[in-house]
């Protein structure tokens, strides 16, 4: 693949990726609310929310918290581009954790309780998911014998018939990732949870926009880690995104919260089984 | 050779003098000046050393040997007169065991053995020259105004001077271990560095200090007497007491020689079930700490299993015995991460990450492989700066707010500044992207995948769990407060220049890593493995790009501050016009207090202790078992 290819994938995604991701929870939102019966909002709502979020004047706590927001946005935009560019797997994943670190010290740096709860219940649901996502890339390396995102995405068979259990493993801490119930521990998006959010109570205005872009951002660059499941055929791959983002959303409207416990619990249990297992499948082969 | 002779005696001659000159002002001019010249020195050497490759020396003397056999037998005697007045018969009888085993066999092969070299340099042991000369220089600097704050704080005879005395005899030995090929000059050197931890951990002579310290002492005589013991059945049935012969002879008659060695490696590194004499070296000053955890002891223990490394790739049968050394450390790894959550000490939760990477060395070098040795060294240089940097931070932290609990911690950006951006950089440097420690773990899973898949589950483990105790307390000490008005630190000029060295030296590194392993690991890796480890140069550059971003943002950030409103947290009720308070239930005013998660159910040590213990006795049962057969 060469190299200005690779640029040209990294600029596309930088500009389209938050219209994608916009796009996406507009749906959601849609969907969600024909699931609960209810009429629901424009598709376009959530970019909607964004200019008016960013209209509104300016309040924070301390000076410091806008610096690791920016940061947070910053690095989870390095991290895509990491990944649509072509580059190293494990580093894409690397650099999505540092940015998540960056919103956990934001929302520390505020001394706020509800925020400090939020990040420390953040905290919890990383430790959760890493050892999926550090197995998801070890398995991928398995089958094409490279962390290189091109590499993976050009191996001729597709990767979920080898990795079936990864892939279950994946989508389980997805779940997490997209801050889906039954594991929006540390910020639900539901309605009548709306003004404390957790780790995000203290921040207002174009700091709680550009925590939604960010959102947004890795959103788009989750689906494309499902996407590399069936890279080989494009089309089937497309489709396998937009199920598992709506069985994503199927379970976001059937189960209601649990308590940290069961997340932590639950998210290494599928580890061990369902990502070791595979993983010792292929040694063992 | 007149170089690596200098290190070793040079300190061992100052802290001579520092004994019979007891002065603080003229110990704090030998000091500053010694270390000044044990760096030139190490620096110097690895100049002189830096592109010959290997080279041996012989210093073929008998009356070196002598003398090292006297010293050995009059610290042996000291030892179990000092276990006796103690009544730690244990720790004597390993001693006398030890020693036994040794004067039988100078009494029964002494005229047999023959070595043709007794020293040597390569490339490993200039990176470990620079960890010892530099990070202990600077510890021992450290050590002059702290040990001075020190006594001020506890009601402790002071013995300074032989603190100190102690501190530079402990530096020359460490030189001694990283120099030698002779296996009975590097078991002498071992020994002293036992003796040394044994002297620094029981300094205050309290109950407890002196408890701990026996502690330490029997763990590392065990380590000790399989040391001796390896020298014995090599000599034996290999006729060699040479380092660099292990992966030469390539007979399986050296597997349980190595089984040994390794197993005196982990006892020196504090792994399971040994960890608890880390964890109980604490009572000793911080320097001390800081001496034992990065650039001492501990990695004396890591740099022996990465010298048998070799052995473990290229050796029949070595890479079962390896792969038992890996689990091991694979182990210790993930449990001591997870014990780590469950800290709310600072320095406990500083000496369980130690042991935790150490643990991940240690899988690395057990494996052996070319991209694992590169990823074990890498570990070692990154851990040595920032966990020695973090140490002493702590300590000097502890002498300000009166304690090192981590919740005290509370706000230190507001209170100290310079001090938390230290600590700052040295949780960074431990655990995140882009710095150091990451890179190696990175490559250490990218050489895991390969050689071992199943042991990358460990990893994965380990580095959720790693993530969770760091960011708590970089959490803590980000969190902006109010700085509250009678608060006043006070931070001694030695102490100042060694933390804001050693975080220079942090973040230098970080840049200049692809340098290092380009001029000196890569070459020393493929001489022994004939290929070596190549960094891929799009990743280093992006990874450039994300240090540089971390630097840089903060800057152009601090300038685009306009139109803020500022305003207090949400308390779910009323806040009062004090900042941090508000009107609770009945009216009253109460504080805003947060205490973090630490998961005692699941993650504490009284489970997992235990249940380490049992499965790592297990595996280096087994470790054993596979050297014999």
């Amino acid at each position: 693949m060469s190299g200005n290819y690779a640029w040209l994938m990294v600029i596309l995604y930088i500009i389209l990726a938050p219209f994608i991701g916009g796009l996406i929870t507009g749906v959601d939102r849609r969907i969600s609310a024909r699931m609960q019966s209810r009429y629901g909002p424009p598709i376009l709502q959530p970019f909607y929310d964004i200019f008016k979020l960013m209209n509104k004047s300016s309040i924070a706590v301390n000076p410091q918290q806008r610096l690791y927001i920016i940061c947070f946005i910053v690095f989870v935009i390095i991290s895509g581009a990491i990944f649509f560019g072509g580059g190293d797997l494990l580093l894409a994943i690397f650099a999505l954790t540092l940015a998540s670190i960056f919103l956990i010290i934001a929302a520390y740096s505020t001394f706020s309780p509800y925020a400090y709860i939020g990040a420390e219940r953040e905290m919890l649901q990383i430790m959760a998911y890493e050892p999926m996502v550090i197995l998801t890339t070890v398995g991928m390396y398995m089958v094409t014998k490279s962390f290189n995102v091109w590499d993976i995405a050009m191996y001729d068979q597709p990767l979920l018939y080898s990795l079936p259990g990864i892939f279950l493993g994946f989508l389980f801490i997805l779940t997490i990732k997209f801050r889906k119930s039954p594991f929006d521990i540390s910020m639900s998006h539901h309605a009548h949870q709306e003004i404390v959010r957790g780790i995000i109570t203290e921040f207002s205005g174009t700091d709680l926009a550009l925590i939604e872009i960010a959102h947004w951002y890795e959103n788009v660059f989750l689906l494309g880690i499902v996407c590399l499941f069936f890279a080989s055929s494009p089309v089937i791959a497309l489709i396998l995104a937009i199920v598992v983002y709506f069985l994503e959303i199927w379970i976001d409207n059937n189960y209601s919260r649990l308590k940290w416990q069961s997340v932590l619990g639950s998210a290494w249990i599928v580890a061990l089984v369902l990502g070791v297992g595979n993983i010792a499948y292929l040694a063992l082969r | 050779m007149n170089t690596v002779l200098f290190l070793i005696l040079f300190p061992i001659v100052v802290a001579l003098l520092l004994l019979i000159l007891p002065q603080p002002a003229v110990r704090k001019v030998i000091v500053v000046l010694s270390t000044i010249i044990l760096t030139v020195a190490s620096v110097y050497l690895v100049v002189q050393y830096f592109n010959t490759g290997t080279v041996f020396f012989n210093l073929d003397n008998q009356y070196i040997d002598l003398g090292i056999f006297a010293i050995e037998i009059i610290l042996a005697v000291i030892v179990i007169g000092i276990s006796l007045k103690y009544k730690q018969y244990l720790a004597g009888l390993l001693m006398l065991t030890s020693a036994a085993i040794m004067i039988w066999f100078e009494g029964s092969y002494g005229e047999e053995i023959q070595t043709s070299y007794n020293l040597f340099v390569d490339n490993l042991s200039l990176i470990m020259t620079l960890i010892i000369g530099i990070i202990s220089s600077l510890i021992a600097v450290f050590a002059i105004g702290y040990m001075k704050e020190y006594h001020h704080h506890k009601e402790v005879k002071d013995r300074t001077p032989f603190f100190f005395f102690v501190v530079f005899v402990f530096l020359g030995a460490m030189y001694g271990v990283v120099f030698a090929n002779n296996l009975m000059w590097l078991y002498f050197f071992w020994e002293i560095t036992t003796f040394s931890s044994f002297f620094l951990i029981g300094y205050s002579r309290e109950e407890i200090a002196v408890k701990n310290a026996f502690r330490a002492l029997n763990m590392n005589l065990l380590g000790g007497l399989g040391f001796s013991i390896a020298i014995v059945y090599l000599f034996i049935n290999a006729h060699t007491i040479e380092l660099n012969m292990l992966p030469e002879l390539a007979s399986t008659v050296v597997l349980l020689p190595t089984a040994l060695l390794a197993f005196a490696g982990m006892t020196k590194s504090a792994q399971m079930p040994f960890s608890s004499w880390l964890l109980g070296a604490m009572v000793a000053p911080t320097p001390v700490s800081a001496l034992l955890h990065s650039s001492t002891m501990i990695k004396a223990g890591v740099y022996l299993i990465i010298r048998l490394s070799p052995v473990f790739a290229f050796v029949d049968g070595g890479s079962m015995v390896g792969l038992f050394v890996a689990m091991v450390g694979a182990v210790t790894f993930v449990l001591t991460a997870f014990m780590a959550i469950s800290q709310s000490d600072a320095k406990r939760v500083l000496a369980y990450s130690t042991i935790s990477n150490l643990g991940l060395i240690i899988v690395c070098a057990g494996i052996g492989t070319y991209q694992l040795m590169w990823a074990a060294i890498m570990l070692m240089i990154f851990h040595a700066i920032a966990k020695s940097l973090l140490f002493l931070s702590v300590g000097t932290v502890e002498h300000n707010i009166g304690d090192r609990i981590i919740e005290s911690m509370d706000g230190l950006i507001t209170k100290m500044p310079k001090i938390a951006i230290g600590m700052v950089i040295g949780i960074a440097g431990m655990f995140l992207a882009p710095f150091g420690m990451l890179i190696s773990k990175w490559a250490a899973l990218e050489g895991l995948v390969t050689a071992n898949p199943v042991l990358t589950v460990f990893v994965a483990f380990g580095s959720a769990a790693t993530l969770f105790f760091w960011t708590k307390w970089l959490g803590k000490l980000l969190m902006v407060k109010e700085r509250p008005l009678e608060f006043q630190s006070k931070v001694p000029r030695t102490e100042r220049f060694t933390l804001t060295t050693l975080a220079v030296l942090t973040v230098g590194v970080c840049l200049l890593f692809p340098l290092i392993s380009k001029y000196s690991l890569e070459p020393f890796i493929a001489s022994i493995y004939n290929q070596t480890y190549l960094l891929d140069q799009g990743n280093v550059i992006i990874l450039l790009i994300m240090v540089g971003l971390m630097v840089v943002l903060p800057v152009g950030l601090s300038l685009t501050h306009k139109n803020v409103q500022y305003k207090p947290q949400y308390l779910a009720g009323l806040n009062t016009p004090e900042k941090e308070k508000f009107y609770g239930s009945l009216g009253l005013t109460r504080e805003i207090t947060m205490r973090s998660f630490y998961l005692e159910n699941i993650f504490g040590e009284s489970k997992l202790f235990k249940l380490g213990v049992v499965i790592s006795i297990v595996l280096i049962i087994i470790m054993f078992g596979v050297g014999i057969i």
